[in-house]
């Protein structure tokens, strides 16, 4: 299936065929980064503005790279905190950024659906690098990748999402992306931390379980979401140390997981905390390997919103 | 037409008159003499040398009462003025409203009470009636000086878009004004289980990823006030009821003879949090659109009498303030100009209830609710009258807007029924 679309705000409005198509040109891209020259003159002569609005390492390297690989020509920019309390508005910001003829904005921001608010507007792409509480969608596509090179194919799949499911834009792509084509979802973590309604999300909606050895006694994949400090000042939970008792991924804990399930993380990991020190540099972690996709992903999704199709012909 | 819009004396001929305290709609015509009713006649023409209106296609019924409307003026005048906001009312079938008291500064002194008065008097466009502040500065802790605010006006105390969080204060508050004989309006949200919160709490507050304000926010303070009216015996009215749990609360403390009267707005009667998934910030209000069967329970307490009033919050914010991510946005749609085309459209003309009820909900019973006069169509009484079509079919145009705020997500919405303009003690004021 053609990929069409001009933005990639989430995954929740991608149809699962379209998801398939990103998912396998970032199989092909992946292997652009193993070469000894890793560039290929996709997206020469396009500019793309990388706009976080957040703290993000990870995700912005990872773009950068991307944009790198794929010739683009890219200015970053970041500002923290709110766009309001800074003097100038995200919509005037990101205005001014287009004027100087940006073809892509790459955008990381605090507030859900900012990027839906720029869209109404906005004449250039824009790619979601998450945006508050609500999606992340590359980051969806990135641990969907790495589950299916693992696992062959993700329809009937069991795929078991640990942590602060309420506050995780993670959560959220991969719930939509996972259910979008066929894998099975359950989602475990303090009851505090659970939104409203949520077994109702994605297609066909997802499972709720707050023992955490059942939630994965049948996972093919486990994905362990950051639980942040602030979460703790909201009493949400009592304490880190309580934390790891009852929902921290332990080897002990893994037991229950079918051999072949792998383990994974979107980063940055608090160690001893959501997942043990031995889990995150054991055999069944690929958080690494999350790392490698995420280039490829983003390579994918950039030269399929810039307009690139698959049937056209394979980079060079 | 005759040049009658500008005479002092004339007759409004064979219009249907809709008589709330009569509760009927029959045809007639109404002699205005010196601001007032002269005469009403239940016959179709009449016989006269004054100048005639020929309102055969219309409904004549008394001007509308609004018990809730934010004119910001002390204050914030870019968003709305005394001025503007009185043009909005009378647009949109109001000659008078109660002004809420979160200006700045707040309305807890006399000297802004008749500034305000003074102000609205000057522009002659809508009778306005004042909501003097619980507490200083809207703070929930030090209660005003009611008498002094009486004296200068007052009709009601009101800590509006802030809920009084100290029971010990909010008790002392409502035997206070019980002393004074002020009714005290309450804006029922738990601080703390809202805070931060963009939108209600369920379904589409999880798929968007936008923190959510549970019902139980509305109702534990609506509780809390049903049992402080209770126990002090004041007179209060929860203001804006948006949820079934706090209809419900209503109701009960009513059978239990409790002093209690509450509103509900055109949007919590017709708009549900479903409409809120492309994160248009003109949807974000307080308290928020909440889910389809809070819809319904407002209906019913509409129906059955729980809720006694139609109030429009009418919450002006300039583009500026709204044009922003929706975390950023302050909550708040204009309504005035709107509330009675869009409960015609959504209640009346789908037939939940009739013309005759949507009329009494927007004149006698809001007026009743504060003991204002007005909302009465009877002989002597101020020519205070508004006149529908509500035939017309129509679309809401942005720059139709008079409100100085255009903060509304019903632009583009097509209507059944349109106020074609309003008498002030006889001043004709044309809405179209």
């Amino acid at each position: 299936m053609p990929f069409n679309r001009k933005h990639l705000l989430g995954l929740e409005e991608l149809a699962a065929e379209e998801i398939t198509t990103i998912l396998d040109t970032a199989d092909t891209f992946k292997e652009i980064s193993e070469r000894p020259i890793k560039k290929v003159p996709a997206l020469r002569g396009k500019t793309i503005a990388n706009v976080f609005y957040e703290n993000s390492t990870r995700t912005r390297i990872s773009f950068e790279l991307a944009e790198k690989r794929l010739s683009a020509d890219t200015v970053s920019f970041s500002k923290t905190g709110s766009s309001v309390s800074k003097g100038e508005t995200l919509r005037d910001t990101v205005e001014n950024i287009r004027a100087m003829k940006v073809d892509m904005v790459v955008m990381r921001h605090g507030s859900s659906g900012a990027h839906r608010f720029l869209a109404n507007f906005l004449d250039a792409s824009i790619v979601n690098a998450g945006d508050g509480q609500h999606e992340h969608p590359t980051q969806g596509l990135l641990d969907m990748m790495t589950m299916r090179q693992h696992l062959g194919h993700l329809g009937g799949r069991n795929v078991t999402i640990i942590g602060d499911i309420m506050h995780s834009r993670v959560a959220r792509s991969n719930i939509w992306g996972l259910t979008k084509v066929g894998a099975k979802v359950t989602v475990c973590g303090p009851s505090t931390m659970m939104p409203a309604e949520i077994e109702s999300l994605g297609e066909g909606g997802v499972t709720v379980e707050y023992d955490i050895r059942k939630a994965i006694a049948g996972a093919d994949a486990i994905n362990i979401l950051r639980i942040q400090l602030e979460r703790q000042k909201a009493r949400l939970f009592p304490s880190m140390r309580e934390y790891f008792e009852v929902f921290g991924v332990t080897p002990e804990v893994l037991e229950s997981a079918p051999e072949h399930c792998i383990v994974m993380h979107p980063g940055p990991m608090n160690r001893g905390v959501e997942i043990a020190q031995e889990v995150a540099d054991g055999d069944r972690a690929v958080i690494l390997e999350q790392v490698t996709n995420g280039v490829a992903v983003r390579m994918a999704v950039l030269f399929l919103v810039a307009g690139g199709s698959f049937e056209s012909g394979t980079p060079e | 037409m005759i040049d009658w819009k500008d005479k002092r004396e004339f007759w409004i001929a064979g219009a249907r008159i809709a008589d709330p305290e009569a509760e009927r709609i029959r045809v007639g015509s109404v002699c205005v003499q010196k601001g007032r009713i002269a005469e009403i006649v239940w016959q179709k023409s009449v016989e006269t040398d004054l100048p005639v209106l020929d309102a055969e296609r219309f409904v004549l019924a008394p001007g509308f009462v609004d018990l809730h409307a934010h004119l910001r003026e002390p204050g914030y005048e870019e968003k709305e003025t005394i001025e503007t906001g009185s043009a909005a009312a009378a647009a949109g079938g109001y000659t008078s409203v109660v002004c809420m008291a979160n200006t700045n500064p707040a309305i807890d002194d006399p000297s802004v009470v008749e500034y305000i008065s003074c102000r609205a008097q000057q522009v002659g466009r809508c009778r306005v009636y004042v909501a003097g502040a619980l507490t200083k500065g809207r703070l929930g802790e030090i209660i005003n000086e009611y008498y002094h605010l009486k004296r200068a006006g007052v009709v009601a105390l009101s800590d509006d878009g802030a809920y009084v969080t100290n029971s010990q204060v909010m008790r002392s508050a409502l035997e206070y004004a019980n002393l004074h004989a002020l009714p005290v309006i309450s804006h029922c949200e738990d601080a703390f289980l809202a805070s931060s919160s963009q939108m209600n709490e369920g379904y589409t507050s999880t798929r968007l990823g936008l923190k959510g304000s549970p019902a139980a926010a509305e109702e534990i303070a609506v509780s809390r006030d049903c049992m402080l009216a209770q126990l002090t015996g004041a007179r209060l009215h929860v203001a804006h009821v948006s949820t079934a749990g706090a209809v419900e609360l209503v109701r009960r403390a009513k059978k239990k003879g409790t002093r209690i009267t509450a509103e509900a707005t055109p949007h919590h009667l017709t708009l549900d949090d479903r409409l809120l998934d492309g994160y248009d910030a003109n949807l974000k209000v307080n308290p928020p659109l909440r889910g389809v069967k809070d819809v319904e329970a407002l209906r019913a307490g509409l129906l059955d009498g729980t809720i006694d009033c139609v109030a429009t919050d009418h919450a002006p914010h300039s583009e500026i303030d709204k044009d922003v991510e929706f975390d950023e946005a302050p909550a708040g749609m204009i309504g005035l100009e709107t509330a009675f085309a869009q409960l015609h459209t959504e209640l009346v003309a789908k037939g939940v209830i009739d013309l005759l009820d949507l009329v009494k909900l927007m004149t006698i019973k809001p007026a009743a609710t504060l003991g204002l006069p007005g909302g009465r169509i009877a002989r002597e009484a101020p020519a205070d009258l508004v006149l529908i079509d509500p035939a017309e079919e129509w679309t809401f145009e942005k720059r139709l807007i008079r409100s100085r705020s255009k903060n509304t997500p019903l632009v583009g919405a097509r209507f059944t029924g349109r106020v074609q303009g309003v008498f002030l003690e006889g001043k004709w004021q044309s809405a179209v």
